[in-house]
């Protein structure tokens, strides 16, 4: 269970409109032409995802010796184990993104915002699976955190990569800035503490 | 015998997983395998011998992952050295009478390639090169480069094998459970790619179990005209417990069926030991050999599908500047946006293939078709066709080009044919062939067939098979000739039915100098279609065009069910509805403020009319812009909303262009604004959107796109004497690059403004770096620009 890397192919999960206007700045929904934008990018984009999720079991000695940031200690304190797991809803949605990037700007916005609401939409599923089957082997979950916020540096994705093979398993990859294409991706832990 | 020899007469055993058998054996978690092959060379040696012992054929050496980015030099050289060692040592060692040979294995990086990523394509292939070189210093027998994920390096790797050594080189790609690899490229656009440039055996492995890759696995076997190569993981790691779910002897049972179908080399990937390859060996070695046949298709590919032309193909002609005003001054000015456009409208309109042919005066083909090939693969998925006389810009288009490129042209001349073959082979592609030679074009259809006969005749000396041309027999006016319509149809039809090649044609020329030329088009067409014409080079904006073509599918078997049909007539008839309410729409400023871009440009076009371009700019698009900036300052419009009404006034603006273009007139522009994106930084959204909207308001925007260095955006600030300059920063990480290139501004542009802008930034922050302005948003960008534009008005 240790020592290996597992990986999870995901059909879509349900869309949130309302959440995708969220993330495009428009915080009360919007007015019809925008609402018409959503759905002609929705109907374009429809077939541009993919959800692909890669996870190890760690206990928490081991993660904490690839990974000694203070942050992941503090955050582990009372927990045995933890789930290390990478997510990305793939390349698709980079590329009609830089397809209306330089031609029409809006469009652009709009699959910036599908893509953000379809990457939290996966981890959420994810993490609400992990949550379950923690829960009937007598476990908890806290909730997920990731590099680059808060004290956990941005500079651990070098460590997490390599423990997740992330390339080959899901075609996530990390550039010399320690940001990873495709963009719409996460990579975060989740402590498991047992529950008393 | 050599490996290829081997091949022709067996069915070879590869081997199968090393990472499973190497952590039994010890490694560590987080210690890189390739450095056992020095420390630990022993037990490399003792577990490529037991696959040698197991019955494989080919070994691979334990460098999947060895190159110059893990790696230093000096320790590459002593990784891949000790590999191919410890694999041939096993060899010797080997109880196992069979042949045996040692692949030199090779990985994919975990880099991703530019665009999407940071990894130039050069410097790609720069760091396979360095460890094939090794490989072939040190003595493999082959090359194998496996479980790729990306089609773009995959050809790095290839085209790194074929450049730097002679040893054959068999390539395999992972994909996933669609079919499809990481980054979207099926199977057929994999073997269109890897066949062009000549790989000796393609194949599959990797990222699942015999039963999940069946179909692909197939299809593979189906396509290739080359030895095919099958090596899937021992199944799935599905549960907390279980190790792999298939088992050795249930694995060898699946593999036996692609054996039957015809696969030629066959192995194992993660989860796979020596018991499942004498599994493997056993229940297969009786099988008799499946002669593997040559595919006749004709094809070329993209980075995600191969376009086959066993039915009509439409080739898009619009990006190209000849006899177009506006598409060349936007080459000039490097307006890639508009370049796009010309791409994207040619998609929606059905084309499968794009022609991109940048020759004008004053624009340097050389650095210019391979940049927009670049641009256009980037955002566009459909194959392209490099339109260039140019050999050097053909090898460089070709040679970055992320699939298997449609080149035009070669024709019969002796000096065109030895420039253009030997690219078309050493990178792949399907050449247009044109049937004109050093005595021009032959008046009768016979001529031309014979030009023809001889171009195949001589791409065959360099290896080029006929499958891999398509003669273009010449469309000529009928205007100055009555018959020339007549004999091009008959070379169509004979270069089809004699040749057995495909024919294509630029159609419109035939009505070169007639009015109303959209009806002999469409006419001609028609005719060539019958005739046999495979692929035309047309307007897809044609509607009269694309009527024939739709029809001639339905009427001639290519279309089931008439389905494309049908769907082309609703949209049809639904635009036909649309357009009347154009002319009851609310005028320009209307359509600028509810983003209705089609119907700014049409209430743009009947403006210009009665009145000036300036009159329109400041009494319509102006104004209208500046409604909707203010509710958007004051939130009672949201980001969408100022971008689709800016895309509007885009609209319009492109109707101004035009008619300044054709009167001979020019845009008058306030003045140059600067942008980039801070190095370091690859986020460019924010700074975009800035673009447009400064663009809208009038000023000559100089974008240097994103991850740009300090000295460049002043070099190019310098050399432009540009008043004002935008810098963005998304990352707290970017900050510090953005406060040089401020510092760095003002020292060699001292006059220059300096906006800065991004997520991360505040006011405070913009004024501890000196920058002279801070936008929170976009509006807030052009007010700082405007307001600095009125000072300098008024100096």
């Amino acid at each position: 269970m240790f020592d290996k890397i597992f990986v999870k192919t995901y059909s879509a999960p349900e869309t949130d409109e309302r959440e995708i206007l969220r993330y495009a700045g428009c915080k009360d929904g919007g007015e019809e032409n925008v609402t018409a934008l959503l759905h002609s990018c929705l109907a374009e984009g429809k077939d541009a995802f993919s959800y692909r999720v890669c996870y190890r079991v760690f206990e928490r000695e081991t993660l904490l010796s690839h990974c000694p940031y203070e942050e992941v200690k503090k955050r582990l304190e009372n927990c045995q184990y933890a789930v290390l797991f990478s997510a990305t809803v793939g390349l698709g949605i980079d590329r009609l993104i830089g397809r209306y990037l330089g031609t029409v700007p809006a469009r652009a916005l709009m699959f910036q915002a599908m893509g953000a609401e379809r990457i939290e939409a996966l981890c959420n599923r994810f993490c609400a699976e992990v949550k379950e089957g923690a829960k009937s082997k007598g476990y908890a979950c806290l909730p997920r955190f990731s590099p680059g916020y808060g004290a956990f540096p941005l500079e651990a994705q070098k460590s997490v990569f390599p423990l997740l093979d992330c390339a080959r398993q899901i075609g996530l990859t990390l550039n010399d800035s320690l940001l990873m294409t495709p963009t719409k991706s996460v990579t975060a832990i989740i402590g498991i503490s047992e529950i008393k | 015998m050599n490996i290829k020899e081997y091949l022709q007469l067996h069915t070879v055993y590869l081997d199968g997983g090393t990472g499973t058998l190497l952590q039994e054996a010890g490694l560590p978690l987080g210690e890189l395998p390739e450095r056992w092959n020095t420390t630990h060379a022993e037990i490399l040696v003792k577990i490529h011998r037991a696959y040698f012992d197991a019955g494989s054929n080919v070994v691979a050496t334990n460098t999947f992952g060895a190159n110059t980015l893990k790696f230093t030099e000096e320790e590459l050289e002593e990784i891949v050295k000790s590999g191919i060692e410890n694999a041939r040592r096993a060899a010797r060692e080997s109880l196992g009478t069979q042949e045996k040979f040692v692949a030199l294995d090779i990985g994919p990086t975990g880099k991703l390639l530019q665009p999407y990523g940071d990894f130039a394509f050069e410097d790609a292939v720069e760091t396979f090169a360095k460890t094939v070189r090794l490989g072939q210093k040190y003595g493999a027998d082959l090359i194998l480069i496996e479980t790729m994920g990306d089609s773009y390096e995959t050809k790095a790797a290839l085209l790194a094998a074929k450049e730097n050594s002679n040893l054959p080189v068999f390539v395999s790609c992972a994909y996933g459970g669609d079919g499809k690899l990481m980054t979207g490229a099926d199977v057929r656009a994999m073997v269109a790619l890897l066949e062009g440039m000549g790989a000796d055996a393609i194949g599959l492995n990797c990222s699942l179990g015999p039963k999940e890759i069946k179909e692909t696995a197939e299809r593979l076997i189906q396509n290739a005209s080359v030895p095919v190569l099958i090596k899937p993981n021992a199944g799935l790691p599905t549960s907390y417990d279980a190790c792999y779910e298939v088992g050795a002897e249930e694995f060898a049972q699946e593999m036996a069926h692609f054996v039957e179908l015809g696969a030629r080399l066959v192995g194992g990937c993660c989860g796979t030991t020596p018991a499942y390859i004498r599994a493997l060996y056993e229940k297969t070695r009786d099988i008799p050999l499946k002669q593997i046949t040559e595919k006749t298709d004709t094809c070329v590919s993209s980075y995600t599908h191969a376009v086959y032309f066993d039915s009509p193909v439409l080739i898009g002609e619009r990006i190209n500047p000849t006899g177009k005003k506006r598409f060349r001054q936007a080459l000039l000015e490097g307006d890639v946006g508009y370049v796009l456009t010309e791409g994207l409208t040619q998609q929606e309109k059905g084309a499968h293939i794009l022609d991109v042919n940048v020759g004008a005066a004053e624009v340097d083909e050389k650095t210019q078709l391979p940049r927009y090939v670049k641009e256009l693969q980037a955002v566009i998925d459909l194959p392209l066709q490099i339109d260039t006389s140019d050999p050097v810009a053909m090898e460089r288009a070709i040679r970055l080009y992320n699939g298997k490129p449609l080149v035009n042209s070669v024709n019969g001349k002796a000096e065109s044919m030895a420039a253009v073959f030997p690219l078309v082979k050493k990178y792949g592609g399907v050449v247009v062939a044109l049937t004109l030679d050093e005595n021009g074009i032959p008046n009768s259809a016979e001529g031309r067939v014979e030009i023809a006969r001889r171009i195949l005749a001589e791409a065959e000396k360099y290896g080029i098979r006929k499958k891999d041309i398509i003669i273009d027999p010449l469309a000529l006016t009928v205007a100055t000739d009555p018959n020339a319509a007549k004999v091009t149809l008959q070379a169509v039809r004979e270069i089809k039915n004699t040749l057995g090649v495909h024919v294509s044609l630029g159609v419109s020329n035939v009505s070169f100098g007639l009015p109303n030329r959209e009806n002999i088009n469409a006419a001609f067409f028609a005719l060539a279609l019958e005739n046999g014409l495979s692929a035309a080079i047309l307007n897809p904006n044609s509607l009269e065009m694309l009527k024939i073509y739709h029809a001639f599918c339905a009427l001639k078997g290519y279309d089931e069910n008439c389905e494309q049909y049908i769907r082309f007539a609703q949209e049809t008839l639904i635009s036909a509805q649309q357009s009347p309410t154009l002319e009851h729409a609310a005028g320009l400023q209307g359509a600028i403020v509810k983003g209705l871009k089609k119907e700014a440009a049409e209430a743009c076009r009947r403006l210009l009319n009665s009145l000036s371009s300036t009159e329109i700019i400041e009494g319509e698009v102006v104004p209208a812009l500046d409604t909707v900036g203010r509710a958007y300052e004051e939130k009672r419009a949201y980001l969408p909303q100022l971008l689709m009404s800016a895309e509007a006034a885009k609209g319009a603006f492109e109707e101004i262009k035009k008619r300044l273009l054709s009167t001979g007139g020019n845009a008058v522009k306030k003045c140059a604004v600067v942008l980039a994106t801070v190095k370091g930084d690859i986020h460019d959204i924010g700074k975009n959107i800035v673009a447009t909207l400064l663009e809208n308001y009038g000023f000559e925007v100089i974008d240097l796109g994103k991850d740009v260095a300090p000295e460049k955006i002043a070099e190019e600030t310098a050399a432009r004497h540009a008043p004002i300059v935008g810098l963005s920063a998304l990352m707290t990480t970017t900050l510090p690059s953005m406060e040089e290139t401020v510092k760095l501004l003002k020292e060699r542009a001292p006059w220059a403004k300096i906006m800065v802008g991004g997520a991360v930034l505040t006011e405070e922050y913009a004024q501890r770096i000196g920058a002279d302005g801070y936008g929170k948003d976009g509006m807030s960008a052009v007010r700082f620009a405007e307001r600095i534009y009125t000072l300098l008005c008024k100096k």
